[in-house]
């Protein structure tokens, strides 16, 4: 458990900080349930993945030179998404071996981690009481999946709530088609990606789809609502808070 | 061949409608990726024996020349040719002058990648010789006039029917859709060619130093009848095929097929060592190893080196997502999927590629799945780097980038701008808490309604309860 109130800084992202705004005050109350000072620095903006994977990397730089003075002196740094932390931890990858940034994005990548996974180490489970009820499926998203690791910890987070019934989907390990950028430049394919991964929830019969990447979420809630399948999406911290009486994505009042 | 990478947006846009191809492709889905994943499950050690081959083939990239040399020298003392070829043209003319030496008319072909990369087929036969592809995807594919679609299922983009089509139009024998019943009849077809053909060309699957040998691994036998009765053998490889020895070579055996189709071992594994020898039952008079450059040796000390390392087991594009939608013909080049995405900017150049790298997620399925453990996406975001250093990528991506990373670093006015953003999107959504139309952004919207935020910005909300 937490040694006594060690300092976490919140790396809200930016989709949180623009979209939901409730994923990120969710995670400063799990933070906080598992006993640590949360922060969230004033200088933090984007990852910078949009600019790396567009190979802009002169630019990615600096929004890691940002990114790593700005959560300089926090002993943990944890966000929302296993997609920006995972970017985070790319950040070694921009700068040359013996140049000093180089050290302290490695300093960096030591100390972050996406909330789930830091949330199944540092929190006693026990503690979580959420009154949601409901069948939910998750999507892992990739980068948390594949470069962190992420798949049994939220599922042991869910597992802690008695009214969770957790139905898997078909392949939910397989890409929603988000991919920054790419939903955009190739939205053909993105399309029929994300069309593939709504008939796999829909046909799960869950009434809540559940992941931890806002990116992904937006996606998946934007198709679902598209094609009328009425299922709520919702980023997984939401259910684990208890701040679940808020609108899903993408819907504009709270339904019974 | 010719290079339509550049169309890969259009390509793919057609191969989503098109529901035969679809259909194909379904399929290849359910297919190989199950049965590698049961392979794999069968044998514990299988990320260990991966993690062996990664390293391995790392030092051999690191020896290139010593186990090229060694190959050589073994080739030559069983009796055998080595030919070095740096480009595909001289590969070409390399191929052609050997069958003009043994006034070759009709060649047999086993299944070969890189001989597609060297446009083979097209120059011998212009140059009056007539090849014969012998492995079934690859012969239906030459009655049609079509190309692979896949590295080792070459025409996984057809479906039954296109194949009766295509026997029946050149056969001129009564149709069926029978699958046996159009294996039998290509055997039939196909027999003769083994038995006439003048020179057999194969590729390789791996080159092994120690003994000068090649190995083709095919499910088959075509490959055998191929190199064994024409008088002739001509083997056409990359540099990189190479293991030091045989044993190595078992530990890519193994890794191979389980990547590729599942099963624990290929049908057919035959290694080639030189010309008959006296007393030797069968086997060619002639034994030509042509070995082909075509820009991997610039490879080698290059961010993209670990890409030498690929066995070929076809595992990233069966596995990927994108692939997995548009199939391999909307790659536009020889090679398609991850692979090929990172392949096809080195051979063809960035210039004409770069839509390819591109077209990716980065959602990691094809490193997790590859047998030496490539780190694809790392390397398709290396091909982008390039593109945008030389100012390849397109200017309203440049200009998008550029403003929002001015944003991006000016964390004060970047605030301003997510709550302008931010009270946009919600007074477009109304109270509907989506909107399906946004200016600017009908790529996302065409498909898909855009959520609305659910209120001011974190940051504000943040700011102002004082915390
Ligand atoms: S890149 Fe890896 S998975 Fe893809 S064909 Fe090569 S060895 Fe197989």
């Amino acid at each position: 458990m937490a040694s006594p109130r060690s300092r976490v800084g919140l790396f809200v992202t930016c989709l949180a900080d623009m979209f939901r705004p409730e994923v990120a005050f969710a995670s400063v109350k799990l933070l906080e349930m598992a006993g640590f000072d949360v922060e969230v620095p004033e200088r933090q903006t984007c990852c910078g993945q949009p600019a790396f994977n567009s190979g802009a990397r002169h630019d990615s730089a600096a929004i890691a030179r940002q990114t790593i003075e700005a959560f300089d002196g926090f002993e943990y740094v944890v966000g929302p998404s296993g997609s920006c932390i995972g970017m985070l931890h790319h950040y070694p990858e921009l700068f040359a071996e013996g140049d000093p940034w180089h050290q302290r994005a490695l300093d960096l990548k030591s100390r972050a981690f996406e909330i789930t996974s830091f949330l199944a180490q540092h929190l006693d489970m026990d503690k979580l009481s959420s009154s949601f009820k409901g069948k939910v499926t998750y999507h892992d998203s990739c980068s948390g999946l594949r470069e962190l690791g992420v798949k049994r910890q939220p599922r042991e987070l869910l597992s802690k709530i008695p009214g969770v019934q957790i139905c898997e989907m078909e392949e939910s390990e397989t890409c929603c088609g988000f991919g920054g950028t790419f939903c955009v430049k190739y939205p053909d394919i993105s399309n029929r990606m994300v069309g593939n991964k709504s008939e796999n929830i829909r046909a799960t019969g869950a009434d809540t789809l559940l992941a931890g990447d806002l990116g992904c979420l937006l996606n998946m809630a934007g198709k679902l609502k598209r094609e009328g399948i009425d299922i709520q999406a919702r980023h997984v911290v939401e259910i684990l808070a208890d701040m679940a009486s808020t609108p899903a994505i993408g819907e504009a009042e709270k339904r019974s | 061949m010719q290079i339509k990478s550049p169309e890969f947006k259009q390509n793919a846009r057609i191969a989503l409608q098109d529901a035969n191809l679809q259909r194909a492709l379904g399929n290849l889905k359910a297919g190989f990726p199950q049965k590698r994943a049961a392979a794999v499950a069968r044998l514990p050690e299988f990320d260990q024996l991966r993690d062996e081959a990664r390293d391995l083939k790392n030092h051999i990239l690191e020896h290139l020349d010593l186990y090229l040399e060694e190959f050589e020298k073994n080739v030559v003392a069983n009796g055998g040719t080595v030919h070095w070829c740096r480009t595909a043209e001289d590969a070409r003319k390399k191929i052609l002058e050997i069958c003009k030496d043994q006034d070759a008319k009709t060649v047999t072909k086993g299944k070969s990648m890189v001989t597609e990369e060297i446009d083979l087929n097209d120059y011998l036969e212009k140059n009056g010789v007539t090849p014969v592809e012998t492995d079934l995807g690859e012969y239906i594919l030459q009655l049609r006039k079509d190309h692979p679609s896949h590295i080792i299922a070459p025409a996984i983009h057809l479906n039954i029917e296109d194949v009766a089509d295509a026997f029946h139009e050149h056969h001129k024998r009564p149709k069926s859709n029978d699958p046996a019943h159009l294996m039998r009849e290509a055997r039939e077809m196909l027999r003769k060619h083994f038995v006439a053909a003048d020179v057999g060309i194969t590729g390789a699957n791996f080159l092994v130093a120690e003994t000068g040998s090649t190995i083709i691994c095919t499910n088959e036998g075509n490959g055998d009848l191929t190199q064994t009765l024409p008088k002739t053998h001509i083997v056409v490889s990359s540099i990189e095929k190479l293991v030091p020895t045989l044993e190595d070579m078992t530990l890519f055996l193994r890794l191979l097929a389980r990547s590729a189709t599942g099963q624990e071992f290929t049908v057919y594994n035959t290694l080639s060592s030189g010309p008959r020898r006296p007393g030797d039952q069968d086997g060619p008079e002639n034994f030509h190893v042509v070995l082909v450059d075509n820009g991997r040796s610039d490879m080698v000390g290059s961010e993209f080196q670990e890409m030498l390392r690929c066995i070929r087991c076809s595992a990233c594009m069966n596995h990927c997502p994108v692939y997995g939608a548009v199939g391999g013909h909307s790659y536009g080049w020889v090679y398609p999927g991850p692979m090929g995405s990172v392949l096809t900017p080195q051979m063809v150049g960035i210039e004409n590629a770069g839509l390819l790298p591109n077209a990716s997620t980065f959602c990691g399925k094809c490193e997790e799945v590859c047998p030496v453990r490539i780190p694809l996406p790392k390397l398709m975001r290396h091909w982008r780097d390039k593109e945008y250093e030389k100012h390849l990528s397109p200017t309203s991506v440049r200009s998008g980038l550029a403003l929002w990373s001015f944003f991006a670093t000016r964390p004060k006015l970047y605030r301003l701008f997510a709550s302008v953003g931010n009270r946009f999107l919600r007074f477009k959504a109304g109270k509907k808490g989506r909107t399906s139309k946004l200016p600017l952004a009908s790529a996302w919207t065409d498909h898909r309604d855009m959520p609305a935020p659910s209120g001011k910005t974190f940051m504000q909300q943040w700011k102002e309860q004082n915390r």
